[in-house]
């Protein structure tokens, strides 16, 4: 029996009280209704770490795979089959610290998934250690002097690797959120949206009322297509948090490009032509 | 048969001569081994290729040589003490070697009045077909392949410029493997994984599988599968799993230090029964080791990588017939079972080259997975007889699928119950009792009485049967051996029932430490009495172990 309904019904978490995650899965959850997707053409990935449990409370497709290592699972499953619809959920420390190098890397792939960072600024499974986008002077359990790394920026890490579509979001904004999510989601390309959320936890310093007061809205006059001013606008991390979509370009994707992919079927369906065989084996004769 | 060595400086150009001349030896009908031997530098040092070639069957190299063709000065002195009696040395006019068994030719001189001084290969090679008394008949469809349209002329006058500059030294001998197929370890394996259905292959480019993926991007777009080189080998096992996951078969290739980073993700395939197939063509390590030779030393990390425990197949290529079917096999297993199949083969194996039958297509089966049958909510990892939930790929509109790298419930999700873990650890090992049925016994080879029983597995195969072979026609003793290629699972009912008329058993690898031998005692308490082990980065030879073996003997 197929389950025909388009909800995307949620199960229980294991997520702290008050945790931000809430917000991000209730914003995609709608998102991914209001672009009525089917629930058996979506699938939701991830590494390991609180974010990444995302996937498991979704009724739909789901991947968890390693810590870290959820782009190239997730692009290759879209190569795979280009008609489901890949949204990877995942965390900073999974993103952005132990992925990094798939971060860089699969931003210049632009395979057509959207990445939603759930970008606390500690680390939340690990209980409370300093993350790649943690303040300068942030103190935990290990950083106990306060981080002394220049925190990571993501945004302007993404401009300069070649990304089409680079926002930010706030999981306190579920208006804007769900917006950003839907307008990933469309983009054709890779499309980042990091989203800033509340660890109620492990972070007593970037907490709802620290992100609340800070973030605005980029508004009309702003144009996301300009790569420099986006670029100014990925360096604005203070007082004044800005979010909404930083830049944006449509470029060529991965399956754009691929000659293998240029067919209509998925690569998972397409079959060998038998006559091949012969023809390589007489190669070597 | 004979064997000639071929020997210069890098970038001088001794493996496309090698590669042209081993072509032309196999038009002429003959079998031919060849071997590279490189070293890790783009220009200078000292490589060589061995060729062997005859009307007979060949399994190894050797090297005792007929001939050498030097293109330096160094050639000659490293290698002529392996010259068998009667054999010549082949060099230009300008060196300064003597002797009654150098034959010179103004290579160099000719080539410059040819116009191009890189046709001195093709000199050499005329010389070469001349000195064993064959005809110039295939070479314009030989280099028509080999060179560039706007060379072809320069080399065809530079072949029969070097062709008419020798005597004729031997008689050409009539060989019946003109039309059999001429390939190397690594084109074995990527077009098996092409006959087997791959449509997805990452790798990080890592000396010697990297020819895996050229010959696989060689073809990609005319066969459809995607060929990505992937940001590092973490990643390219990742996206393995990921297209895997997804419904595209899937594999990765590497070599050891490559696997060491691949080691968390073989977990993950092991856990959330994704089928992959990952290639390790082995070279020395650890770490860097020797980049560009060879070693069987991976055996026991691949046996055992990754936390955890989980089910897993590790299969040794033995050569390069067996290197196709054996990837198809692979994928077949993968398949089958959810589970990492590793393919272990060698820098030996994976650059040289070998006549084999052509293969064939028709014999070959591709498994198939079932289409799942159930009945309300899809369950993943359902609890069933044999093991084997019944894989759905996502994207079907008949249930949702799940994979978890954290232990899960039949539907995928999380899970810390402990009576759940422990059904689904059993479950996943269940799978090996089916599998066990289908694990492929070793080849036992030699006499049906024997005193000494060799045990080698993987690319050893051809040196231990030519070996035991020559043994038992000239040493007055009987010998036989078990030729692994199964190795894990270890297969071991022959092994057990073919030790018991042994009086010495004799493992022969290509490792310091013995590694069949430790994994057949762990397994069977079935203990070597002796080992011939080499971890020099060359490739044992048949001669090497014969005379290994009689001195182990004459104990």
């Amino acid at each position: 029996m197929s389950d025909t309904s388009k909800e995307f019904c949620m199960y229980e978490t294991a997520w702290c009280p008050g945790c931000g995650n809430f917000g991000i899965i209730k914003c995609l959850k709608q998102a991914l209704e209001e672009l009525n997707k089917d629930p058996h053409e979506v699938l939701l990935m991830a590494g390991i770490g609180q974010a990444a449990k995302t996937p498991q409370y979704l009724k739909t497709n789901s991947f968890s795979g390693l810590h870290g290592r959820s782009l190239p699972a997730a692009i290759a499953a879209k190569i795979a089959n280009n008609n489901l619809t890949i949204v990877v959920n995942t965390g900073e420390g999974d993103s952005y610290g132990e992925g990094g190098n798939h971060f860089i890397h699969n931003i210049r792939r632009n395979v057509d998934i959207s990445h939603f960072v759930h970008d606390n600024q500690v680390y939340g499974l690990t209980k409370g250690q300093a993350s790649p986008t943690s303040s300068e002077g942030f103190v935990t359990g290990v950083q106990t002097e306060g981080s002394m790394n220049t925190p990571f920026n993501p945004l302007m890490m993404a401009i300069a690797a070649g990304a089409g579509f680079v926002a930010r979001s706030f999981s306190g904004d579920p208006v804007q959120l769900v917006e950003l999510m839907k307008k990933a989601i469309l983009y054709k390309g890779y499309a980042l949206v990091d989203i800033l959320q509340p660890c109620v936890t492990f972070n007593k310093i970037n907490t709802f009322a620290y992100y609340k007061k800070r973030v605005y809205h980029l508004d009309e006059s702003y144009d996301p297509h300009d790569k420099m001013a986006a670029i100014q606008k990925a360096l604005e991390f203070g007082d004044k948090i800005p979010t909404g979509i930083i830049y944006q370009e449509q470029k060529q994707t991965f399956y754009d490009k691929n000659k293998v992919l240029s067919t209509a079927i998925p690569l998972c369906e397409q079959k060998l032509d038998p006559s091949l065989l012969e023809k390589y084996s007489q190669e070597f004769i | 048969m004979y064997n000639i060595l071929l020997g210069g400086a890098a970038g001088q150009g001794v493996d496309t001569t090698g590669t042209i001349l081993e072509k032309l030896l196999k038009q002429a009908g003959y079998q031919i081994f060849s071997m590279k031997d490189v070293m890790s530098r783009v220009r200078g040092g000292h490589n060589f290729t061995l060729i062997r070639f005859g009307p007979e069957k060949i399994d190894s190299h050797s090297y005792k040589l007929d001939g050498i063709v030097a293109f330096n000065e160094e050639t000659i002195e490293v290698h002529k003490k392996q010259l068998k009696p009667g054999g010549f040395i082949l060099c230009d006019a300008s060196f300064a070697a003597e002797g009654k068994n150098i034959t010179k030719i103004a290579m160099n001189e000719m080539a410059k009045t040819i116009g191009n001084p890189k046709v001195v290969g093709s000199i050499a090679i005329g010389a070469i077909l001349k000195s064993f008394g064959e005809t110039l008949e295939h070479i314009e469809t030989v280099y028509k392949h080999a060179v560039k349209s706007e060379y072809l002329d320069q080399n065809l006058q530079a072949v029969k410029q070097g062709f008419d500059s020798v005597k004729k030294h031997h008689e050409h001998k009539d060989g019946a493997y003109a039309k059999w197929m001429l390939l190397t370890g690594n084109q074995a394996i990527s077009l098996g994984a092409i006959a087997a259905g791959l449509k997805f292959y990452s790798a990080y480019p890592m000396s010697p599988s990297t020819s895996i993926m050229e010959y696989l991007a060689g073809k990609m777009t005319e066969a459809g599968i995607v060929v990505e080189q992937a940001e590092d080998e973490i990643a390219a096992i990742n996206m393995a799993i990921g297209a895997s996951f997804a419904g595209a078969k899937a594999m990765t290739g590497t070599s050891g230090g490559g696997f060491s980073l691949m080691v968390e993700a073989l977990g993950l395939s092991g856990i959330a029964e994704i089928p992959i197939v990952v290639a390790n063509i082995q070279r020395p390590g650890p770490a860097t080791g020797l980049p560009t030779r060879t070693e069987q030393s991976d055996l026991n990390f691949m046996i055992s990588a990754s936390q955890g425990e989980f089910p897993r197949m590790v299969i040794a290529v033995k050569n390069h017939e067996d290197a196709f079917y054996q990837t198809i096999r692979a994928f077949n297993m993968a398949e089958k079972y959810q589970i990492p199949v590793m393919l272990l083969s060698d820098q030996y194996l994976a650059d040289s080259s070998a006549v084999v039958e052509p293969f064939d297509f028709a014999k070959i089966k591709v498994y198939q997975a079932p289409e799942p049958i159930f009945e309300g909510e899809y369950l993943r990892y359902k609890l069933t007889k044999d093991g084997i939930s019944p894989r759905l790929i996502p994207g079907t509109k008949r249930g949702f699928v799940a994979a978890d790298s954290d232990e899960h419930d039949e539907a995928g999700k999380i899970i810390e119950c402990a009576e759940m873990r422990i059904k689904q650890v059993d479950k996943r090992f269940l799978k090996l009792k089916k599998l066990a049925m289908e694990i492929q016994e070793p080849e036992f080879i030699g006499s049906d009485t024997y005193d000494t029983l060799l045990i080698g597995w993987g690319s050893t195969y051809g040196p231990i049967k030519e070996a035991v072979q020559y043994l038992n026609n000239t040493s007055g003793k009987k010998f036989a051996a078990l030729l692994f290629g199964d190795v894990y699972p270890l297969p071991t009912k022959l092994l057990a029932e073919k030790v018991k008329a042994a009086k010495n058993i004799v493992n022969v690898e290509q490792n310091a430490t013995g590694q069949l031998a430790r994994l057949i005692r762990e397994t069977t308490s079935i203990t070597c009495t002796a080992s011939i082990l080499k971890y020099d980065g060359r490739q044992i030879s048949g001669e090497e172990i014969i005379a290994a073996v009689l001195k182990e003997v004459a104990k």
